[in-house]
């Protein structure tokens, strides 16, 4: 398929209608209002559903509605619409529905601005709601990958039935690049006669589905806590995906980066060994399940003196790297989160001060 | 000689958690009824609010949804978008409905969104143990206006019916009671009617029922039933606020 040339959010948008979710559910927040716009255009071709929900909040419950009829169903937001779909997504975890949440986020916290940031690592990867619930998320670096990711993203939320979140930053969501749509990305929708509640008329068994996340008695719950970890463990063992680039030299320093970020480290990366310096950069491509030993093997190879998390946050990520490196090298951090994103630059300064 | 009256098909054979003297359990089986009746219990799904009937789906017999505390009517959105063949009712509380998901009920019943609403209304707080309600009359005891509701501080208590009946979306907005066996034969009418406007395809449908709560009332389930008749009655008027035409 060729090639064509498109916006980050719309891309995005094109690859849940490519990847078999015809319903999408949102409410306008800069940077990523154009998922909406593009699909309030286009789902009605494919005879989809489209709607703008009156807030986040209820937007949030028209995706576990939809997920727990058992259809395909998407929604996109940023930081602090992300904020107010916590709750929600912390039902459809506990539920067991499975759904796809993009959050191309913006700076915060509050307000923050419009601009793109990193700043929800946390809320994304160790919370946003309440409960033991993780999330699987993906973390492109660009439009290709978002569409590769997006389209993933609803095989493995059918896969752990549960929900799924890409998460971008406003300059992936903005910016145009070239994009093809690989058809084998689309599956087919999985078996949901066992937990869906989309009327007994449909199962042969005539059994009645309940889709719920209350479980007064402690066994109930804890077994209901129990099967998540039992998927989360699952994800650990079988969808941790990641990129060395450089890591083949014999580099003095290791970046741990990922997204928009990534990116601007790899331009630093050539830049530097233009001048004979090596320096390597492992990007996480899923943030949870997070590459550990990936991140511990490139950072005790013996080349390796330093470890930096460079992200576009005032510290978040590193705490994993940290966790990840077991004290066996000193991790360092650099970020910015007003915006601007760091130039490759102000990078090659950063690292020459680890040297 | 058949027999003449037998549990409904869409209910189970559960023991209800609810008081003794609640209304809650009339109208799950007027819900049940009207389900039976239309025969469409194999395409339907019930979502059950935060409140007491949190455990409704233990006693009806259909496919089931929990939603978190006043979002049923978002959920029951999102059903019904993606599969507007299902036929989805939520049941919700005062507490559940009127406060904190006042945004969602308003704009559902706005988008005209071709789903039935349940709406217990009985002035108070039941599960959480007997707190103030938007719904609560004014000088009612709750635990939180332990002497009695301020209206200068909280306002007059909120009429759901009348306040969705101003909505100029085409809808069907009602209010009933079961404190007696002639409302209860007319609750159980409009319920199925607004079930019947559903399985049109028609409108959006809303009954109020005014209920009671001995418990956190503090009455005796017969007492309870005057006091709904004498206080909650002339304030909460019964009848027809919006119809289809």
């Amino acid at each position: 398929m060729a090639k064509v040339l498109m916006k980050g959010n719309e891309a995005i948008g094109e690859a849940a209608i490519r990847a078999g979710c015809k319903n999408y559910f949102a409410y306008p927040i800069t940077p990523q209002s154009e998922v909406a716009e593009y699909l309030a255009k286009r789902l009605p071709e494919v005879d989809g559903v489209f709607l703008q929900g009156e807030s986040e909040v209820a937007v949030g419950y028209m995706i576990f509605g939809a997920a727990a009829a058992g259809e395909r169903v998407m929604t996109t937001s940023s930081s602090p619409g992300v904020s107010l779909m916590g709750e929600a997504i912390s039902y459809i975890a506990a539920a067991q529905c499975p759904a796809v949440f993009v959050n191309i986020m913006r700076g915060g916290p509050g307000l923050g601005g419009i601009l793109p940031s990193q700043a929800d690592y946390f809320q994304a990867t160790k919370g946003g709601g309440h409960g033991d619930y993780r999330l699987l998320v993906f973390a492109p670096d660009g439009v290709q990958e978002a569409v590769e990711m997006t389209m993933k993203a609803f095989t493995l939320a059918e896969k752990y039935r549960g929900p799924v979140m890409i998460l971008g930053d406003g300059l992936i969501g903005q910016m145009m690049e070239p994009v093809e749509f690989p058809d084998d990305l689309m599956t087919k929708p999985s078996n949901k006669d066992d937990w869906a509640t989309n009327g007994m008329d449909t199962r042969k068994s005539n059994k009645r589905n309940l889709v719920k996340s209350l479980f007064l008695d402690p066994k109930e719950l804890n077994d209901n806590n129990l099967a998540l970890k039992a998927k989360y463990t699952q994800m650990k063992k079988e969808e941790i995906l990641y990129e060395g680039y450089n890591t083949d030299t014999e580099y003095q320093v290791l970046i741990v980066s990922y997204g928009t970020m990534s990116r601007v480290c790899k331009t630093s990366i050539d830049m530097m060994k233009q001048e004979g310096i090596e320096v390597g950069l492992l990007r996480p491509k899923t943030l949870f399940p997070f590459p550990e030993e990936a991140v511990f093997n490139a950072s005790t190879k013996d080349c390796c003196k330093a470890v930096i998390s460079i992200e576009m946050s005032m510290g978040q990520m590193v705490e994993d790297v940290e966790r990840c490196v077991k004290g066996q090298r000193e991790v360092d951090f650099y970020g910015e989160c007003g915006g601007d994103i760091p130039t490759p630059e102000k990078i090659i300064e950063v690292i020459k001060g680890l040297l | 000689m058949g027999k003449a009256f037998s549990t409904p098909k869409s209910m189970s054979d559960n023991y209800t958690h609810y008081c003794p003297g609640c209304t809650h359990g009339i109208v799950h089986r007027l819900v049940a009824e009207a389900i039976d009746e239309l025969g469409i219990r194999g395409r339907t799904v019930g979502i059950a609010p935060v409140g007491c009937a949190v455990l409704a789906y233990n006693y009806f017999n259909c496919d089931f949804q929990e939603a978190a505390h006043g979002r049923a009517p978002a959920m029951a959105t999102g059903m019904k978008r993606v599969r507007p063949d299902l036929i989805v009712f939520t049941y919700q509380g005062d507490g559940d409905l009127a406060s904190i998901g006042m945004g969602e009920i308003i704009h559902a019943a706005n988008r005209g969104e071709k789903f039935t609403v349940i709406f217990i209304n009985n002035a108070i707080y039941g599960m959480t143990g007997g707190q103030m309600a938007p719904t609560t009359m004014p000088g009612q005891r709750a635990t939180t206006a332990p002497t009695g509701r301020d209206t200068d501080q909280t306002g007059m208590p909120i009429r759901m019916a009348n306040l969705l009946g101003e909505l100029v979306t085409p809808g069907y907005i009602t209010r009933q009671a079961v404190l007696k066996p002639g409302q209860v034969k007319k609750a159980k009418k409009a319920i199925k009617k607004a079930f019947e406007y559903q399985v049109e395809g028609k409108c959006f449908s809303f009954v109020e029922v005014i209920s009671t709560c001995p418990t956190n009332w503090g009455l005796t389930p017969l007492d309870s039933l005057k006091w709904a008749e004498d206080t909650l009655l002339p304030y909460y008027e019964l009848g027809d606020y919006k119809v289809p035409e």
